[in-house]
């Protein structure tokens, strides 16, 4: 039980999660701005494939880190453009488009990675972002280690989380977003253009999805390897789920899963030899199902989510 | 601009689509290859050629379609009906072990004609299991099947890893996670001799057969049918929703599994967690191509697994990336997606 305890007490432990939960936060708030509009992306795996690609790729070729990110937020947009044009322009199903977005996306991504970098025994390493020191916050007794040690994309991901909870809550923007993922006959009966609004929140969520991919191989690690994104898209999806659509939710839940996550990675070197180590990297995936169970009937959804929008057929 | 729908849809156009969706993907795909510096033209003819110039490479790619049969027709049996299946890859690892647990402990020494059909059913069964779950969680608590099948994959997958690395695990694999090889009785008879290929072609096409006539001549078929049309239509019409959803499950998991259990029979005769190179998220990919239709699935196989196994030849000689074999495929998933919207619909000015 001491072990338990020294575990959550441990400085190392807080400071994993928040570096867990970016890529999470970040990609999460991609997903759940273009499903308040009405339309799931699940092209969110690939996107973060290739933003965690073509944003190392950037850096590696000698951009700064900076535009490694803006690169994989253009990178991702590209696919939400093609997921808008597939799904908003056409009405294609939204499941079916995102898997081949998905499938497009990864694949293509390992395809320039390998045209670009040859084949070497370690795979090349960058520079990736440094700790970030807060004079006076950075030196405290536990909370500085804990909190304050992070790169600058982590703080970036919380402050954008809390500036889209309060985008989507209070602005007219987020109220046009929200109308067109409600009831987008009524949105354009209000003069808005629910296939503009749908292309931009689809957009921009994969500009998201691309950065929080690109934390990946420009902060969280140094290099890019095939299946690094490891599902974590589709765990993204469950915690917009989880989040019952909500940005300051979805920012909690991506914290609550990262601890789960941090936690059991320390257990597994505590209990290394008595539990196999396939049982502990089951659990995320295991709690994102049973989250889905819990939050699915209580969570609100967009009414006119995975519906198609056409003028004029109801 | 807008789009109006085709009120008839002439044969040729559906049978002109899945060509012309792979003609434009392959053309896509070109300019990569092109971009990469290589010669297009030359770089097809060689994976049409490693795909079937000699005896060998005929049948690796025929052993390769296979499991691609299978897996295509799971997802194509599940997306009729609208049960959104993208679990295959879980299913069909579990099938693979089930099966080879099933061979080295259960049935050890039956004869073939017992034991190969036994562990059929183990293997079908293990995946039907895989998938009822995310279907319980879907009727009983609304889940998006969509997600929990997909998470199921990478939960099935370490489960595999820890069977391979822990009881199951062969001794005699000079300490690799490798599963304890499946009995000699157990290994599929060869349908060429020195070759790769198996009986198990020969089943999965049987199988597609059996679910063109189960679909388009019983009730059932049409049951499962319009539960993906219109459940509630359906519901109103006295179409048991829920009953029709689980034995859509069965089937389609089944045959995931029973994919796993013929390749683990039939060409490895162990499992590795590197025994599919995605042929459960590929049998997605060919039951699109094929627009759902079970008999269209044996030649989007057939044209995946060309691609696969000519991309790896034409890699070796050209120095283009296999991946270019998964963008193909991805690409002809997509393009096939928008050549299906316009047979159904034209552009009005």
């Amino acid at each position: 039980m001491s072990a338990l305890f020294d575990i959550l007490a441990s400085a190392g432990l807080w400071a994993a999660v928040l570096r867990i939960a970016t890529p999470l936060i970040l990609a999460t708030l991609g997903a759940l701005i273009s499903e308040r509009a009405g339309v799931l992306n699940l092209g969110i795996e690939g996107i973060m494939t290739f933003g965690a690609m073509v944003g190392w790729l950037a850096v590696y070729n000698g951009a700064d880190l900076w535009v490694g990110l803006l690169v994989a937020a253009l990178g991702g947009a590209m696919f939400g453009l093609l997921h808008s044009v597939l799904t908003v322009t056409l009405g294609l199903s939204q499941h079916v488009s995102g898997l081949g977005v998905t499938l497009f996306a990864s694949s293509f991504a390992y395809y320039v990675f390998r045209l670009m970098v040859p084949v070497a025994g370690t795979p090349p390493t960058i520079v990736p972002f440094q700790p970030l020191d807060i004079p006076g916050l950075s030196d405290l007794p536990f909370f500085g280690p804990a909190f304050f040690t992070q790169t600058a994309p982590t703080y970036l991901a919380i402050g954008l989380a809390i500036a889209l909870a309060y985008l989507i809550a209070r602005t007219p923007v987020g109220l046009a977003i929200r109308m067109t993922g409600e009831n987008p006959h009524a949105a354009e009966a209000q003069g808005l253009n629910p296939m503009a609004i749908r292309y931009g929140a689809v957009i921009f969520g994969s500009a998201l999805m691309g950065v929080g991919g690109a934390f990946l191989t420009l902060s969280a690690f140094n290099s890019f390897f095939p299946t690094m994104v490891q599902g974590r898209g589709w765990i993204c999806i469950a915690l917009v789920v989880f989040a019952s659509w909500k940005p300051e939710r979805a920012l909690l839940g991506a914290i609550l899963f990262a601890l789960f996550d941090a936690f059991q990675l320390r257990l597994q070197t505590v209990l290394s030899g008595v539990v196999p180590y396939q049982i502990f990297l089951m659990i995320p995936y295991l709690l994102s199902i049973a989250a889905l169970a819990v939050m699915a009937r209580r969570a609100r959804v967009p009414q006119a989510l995975m519906q198609p929008y056409r003028r004029g057929e109801r | 601009m807008r789009f109006e729908r085709r009120e008839h849809r002439s044969t040729l156009l559906v049978i002109a689509t899945p060509i012309l969706a792979v003609i434009a993907a392959l053309a896509i795909a070109g300019l990569l290859i092109a971009a990469a510096g290589a010669p297009v033209f030359e770089a097809y003819w060689k994976i049409l050629t490693s795909a079937f110039g000699s005896r060998l490479s005929a049948t690796e790619t025929l052993t390769r379609a296979s499991p691609l049969i299978l897996t295509g027709l799971a997802a194509a049996v599940a997306f009729r009906a609208r049960l959104w299946n993208i679990g295959g890859e879980g299913q069909f690892y579990l099938g693979a072990i089930a099966a080879a647990a099933a061979s080295a402990h259960l049935f050890a020494g039956l004869p073939s004609l017992l034991q190969i059909p036994l562990l059929f059913i183990v293997g079908a069964f293990a995946g039907m299991v895989l998938l009822l779950v995310p279907l319980w969680l879907r009727l009983r608590f609304s889940v998006d099947e969509v997600v929990t099948t997909l998470l199921l994959n990478f939960v099935a997958l370490l489960f595999v890893s820890m069977l391979i690395d822990g009881v199951l695990k062969d001794p005699a694999a000079f300490g690799w996670p490798q599963s304890e090889a499946v009995d000699a009785a157990a290994r599929l008879p060869k349908l060429l001799a020195r070759s790769r290929l198996h009986i198990g072609l020969g089943i999965a096409v049987v199988i597609a057969f059996l679910i063109y006539f189960v679909q388009t001549r019983t009730v059932f078929g049409v049951q499962s049918r319009a539960a993906g049309l219109n459940p509630s239509g359906a519901v109103f019409a006295g179409v048991p929703l829920g009953r029709t959803l689980v034995i859509v499950a069965m089937i389609s998991g089944g045959l995931a599994g029973l994919a796993g259990t013929i390749e683990v029979l039939g060409v490895k005769g162990y499992v590795t967690t590197d025994l599919s190179p995605g042929y459960g998220y590929s049998g997605i990919v060919v039951a699109m191509l094929a627009n759902l239709n079970p008999l269209g699935v044996v030649l989007a196989a057939l044209f995946t697994a060309t691609m696969f196994v000519g991309a790896d030849g034409m890699s070796r000689s050209m120095g283009i990336p296999t991946y270019i074999a998964d963008v193909t495929v991805a690409l002809s998933l997509l393009s096939m997606l928008v050549a299906v919207f316009f047979t159904q619909y034209r552009i009005r000015r």
